[in-house]
């Protein structure tokens, strides 16, 4: 966990000393703040996983861990869903509304909602088997 | 269904846990989460892309070779140039490297069951496939589809000069699919930290999944940036904002700042994952490990990170960007752009290379990507670009590139095909592709790199006869159709090979761990896991009388 943080902390300090003397030497404000939005997104998850890798034991795949350290419960996969097609059609149907008008947002939100509701509902059973 | 991994048993019974009975049929295609049919369906639609994509750039060297043949109108030229290059690089070329192949590929690169997040995944194919559909259908809609090249500048793609719905459909299409790579790379960052192995830490990673990561990560940093750009043309377009046209107080240029800032770590997100499918197969090749693996990784980490400082080279010629800085930022990725090739050419060195089609698609890739890259580095100086921009000897320079990418993602075709089918590709018609392609490429990008030099633009259905341009243009046509040819005869090759060439679970004598999982993979991909002490844990279960490698051992040797 900790290469992990060092990775991302290291890219978020490299993005802000390159932001800031772009900024100051070309005093254009897009790409200024653009670098710097770049390095944000180094920091936030680079400094989550820095606090994460202090207060965890290493684990088995950041040492010589054996494999048997791996066995047993990894996550809970849902097998076969149907939602993540009935929210891209939804998403499909959000743009249409944007080209051929807005009444398409109306199915388009509706089977966003209803993939939202049965999403979630889906993994509180744990997933179809 | 929960996944579970089980301990090196040596037997590959007693797994019955692990049979997975769903739908079957379309319904299995609509509600899959497995990373390995998602990506299949990525891989599919790819390669449609790239076959249409492909057959515009067939239309277009058509016109070209006889500019006063009419054989496609202006309209027509400007619709055919704009999607052929939308095509290629939304809806192909990032697909294929970050859906199709990285999907199959990375979890079991490094021993995990699946994504993270396989309903994530299988949103991301939705919004990539409904996106292609969304695009494409421009061609059906009156107006016809985009026309305003696949950069759509400001003032050119506002509603006044672009009126119709065939550029809003682009516009929709790249939200959808821009939302697609971005759940990717949420998906592939969080599989790499997360799920993998016991033993399989971070420098112990398959150059190929390293290449993903650091891909990933760019998307993160770049994607959102266009989606934002391209809510911004939307509103001018419709909502009456003027955020980039100069009538209401706005700044065109800041369109292409927004762009090029996602366009050129884009560039990266298409080429990095080429280069870790070329990096995982000269070693296989060339029985023997990676040469230089941690300066493999730590080229690959530079090149992004310098990726995000170099947008403003494709806009050298505004007038308005710092070019001392562009121009050194640009620079300085060819140093590890240089280690990347050096480190290919040493690890052929003194290795005993069976010439297989994969391998030969490999060395095509480095041979062509190093014409590209290096005539990067000329485009790379104002002075040079000055002279050349807008001319055919860009055009040159990003179609050696990209014809080098699509030969890497063939060799992963040839080299990983059979881990997904179980089934060899005919190495015969393999090669002979190979020849037409890499023969095809040079015929084709060659000739482009004298007209920029001789000051052809580019986008222009027809040319003054000034002199030689139309006799190079007919070479690159030629070209232009080998490469066609070599397309048919992979479609031949799968057709011809079809479950006729058991590949068994290990055909290259291969490395990393998809070769030590059956061929296909089971459901959740795993039967059981090597111990894990090195970036090749496959070769060092079936070999154990080779000698330990030092590198990525915790041991003093």
């Amino acid at each position: 966990m900790k290469i992990e943080a060092r990775i991302l902390l290291v890219l978020g300090l490299f993005f802000a000393l390159m932001g800031t003397v772009y900024w100051v030497w070309s005093g254009e404000n897009a790409g200024g703040m653009m670098i710097i939005a770049g390095g944000l997104l180094g920091f936030l998850p680079g400094s989550y996983y820095w606090w994460w890798s202090r207060r965890m034991p290493v684990r088995p795949e950041d040492r010589d861990g054996d494999v048997t350290e791996g066995a047993g419960f990894v996550g809970a996969f849902p097998g076969t869903s149907i939602f993540p097609f009935t929210l891209g059609v939804g998403a499909f149907f959000a743009v249409l509304s944007l080209v051929f008008g807005f009444w398409l947002m109306v199915p388009g939100l509706g089977l966003i909602v209803w993939a939202a509701i049965g999403g979630v509902a889906e993994s509180r059973r744990g997933g179809t088997q | 269904m929960t996944a579970v991994i089980s301990p090196d048993t040596h037997h590959d019974d007693a797994h019955e846990a692990h049979d997975h009975h769903g739908p079957t049929g379309v319904l299995k295609w609509l509600t899959t989460t497995d990373h390995k049919i998602i990506g299949l369906s990525y891989t599919v639609t790819a390669v449609l892309m790239l076959v249409i994509g492909g057959f515009f750039a067939e239309l277009i060297r058509v016109q070209l070779s006889a500019p006063y043949e009419h054989f496609l109108s202006f309209a027509q030229y400007n619709e055919v140039f704009t999607m052929h290059g939308s095509i290629m690089i939304y809806l192909f070329a990032g697909p294929m490297a970050f859906g199709a192949l990285a999907n199959i590929i990375v979890p079991i690169q490094i021993g995990a069951p699946d994504m993270a997040f396989p309903r994530l995944n299988a949103l991301s194919y939705w919004l990539y496939l409904t996106g292609s559909i969304t695009m494409l259908s421009g061609f059906f809609v009156s107006g016809g589809a985009a026309n305003f090249g696949w950069v759509g500048y400001a003032p050119l793609s506002n509603a006044a000069n672009s009126p119709g719905a065939g550029a809003d459909l682009w516009i929709g299409a790249l939200l959808l699919t821009g939302f697609s790579a971005i759940f990717t790379g949420v998906n592939i960052c969080a599989t790499v930290f997360y799920l993998r192995a016991p033993g399989m830490t971070l420098f112990r990673m398959p150059i190929f999944t390293w290449n993903l990561l650091v891909t990933s990560i760019l998307i993160l940093l770049a994607f959102p940036v266009l989606t934002a750009g391209l809510i911004m043309l939307y509103c001018d377009r419709h909502f009456g904002t003027h955020i980039f046209s100069v009538q209401g107080g706005g700044v065109p240029v800041l369109w292409q700042h927004i762009f090029w800032f996602w366009g050129h770590p884009e560039v990266y997100i298409l080429a990095l994952p080429f280069f870790g499918m070329v990096t995982e197969i000269i070693p296989v090749f060339s029985r023997k490990p990676v040469f230089g693996y941690k300066g493999m990784v730590f080229a690959t980490l530079t090149i992004a990170a310098l990726s995000l400082g170099v947008w403003a080279h494709h806009m050298f010629t505004t007038g308005v960007v710092l070019l001392p800085f562009f121009s050194i930022m640009s620079l300085l990725i060819a140093v590890p752009t240089g280690i990347k090739l050096f480190n290919w050419i040493g690890s052929m060195w003194r290795g005993q290379i069976w010439f297989s089609a994969a391998m030969l698609y490999a060395i095509g890739f480095v041979v062509t990507f190093l014409i590209g890259g290096l005539t990067g580095i000329y485009l790379a100086s104002p002075p040079l670009d000055f002279f050349t921009h807008d001319t055919y000897f860009v055009v040159a320079h990003f179609h050696s590139v990209v014809m080098a990418l699509v030969m890497g993602g063939i060799a992963g075709l040839y080299y990983w095909g059979p881990k997904i089918t179980g089934y060899l590709l005919n190495e015969t018609i393999g090669k002979i592709q190979f020849w037409f392609l890499f023969i095809g490429s040079q015929v084709f990008t060659l000739p482009l790199y004298i007209l920029g030099l001789r000051g052809m633009p580019r986008r222009m259905a027809v040319y003054p006869n000034n002199p030689g341009w139309q006799h190079l243009n007919e070479i690159a046509t030629i070209g232009a159709v080998l490469i066609g040819i070599s397309t048919v005869l992979l479609v031949v090759n799968i057709l011809v090979s079809w479950k006729k060439y058991p590949a068994g679970d290990n055909p290259w004598d291969g490395h990393t761990l998809e070769w030590f999982t059956t061929s296909p993979p089971p459901h959740h991909n795993f039967y059981r896991l090597p111990q894990i002490r090195s970036e090749r844990p496959t070769w060092d279960y079936n070999h154990p009388e080779a000698p330990a490698i030092a590198h990525g051992t915790h041991e003093e040797k």
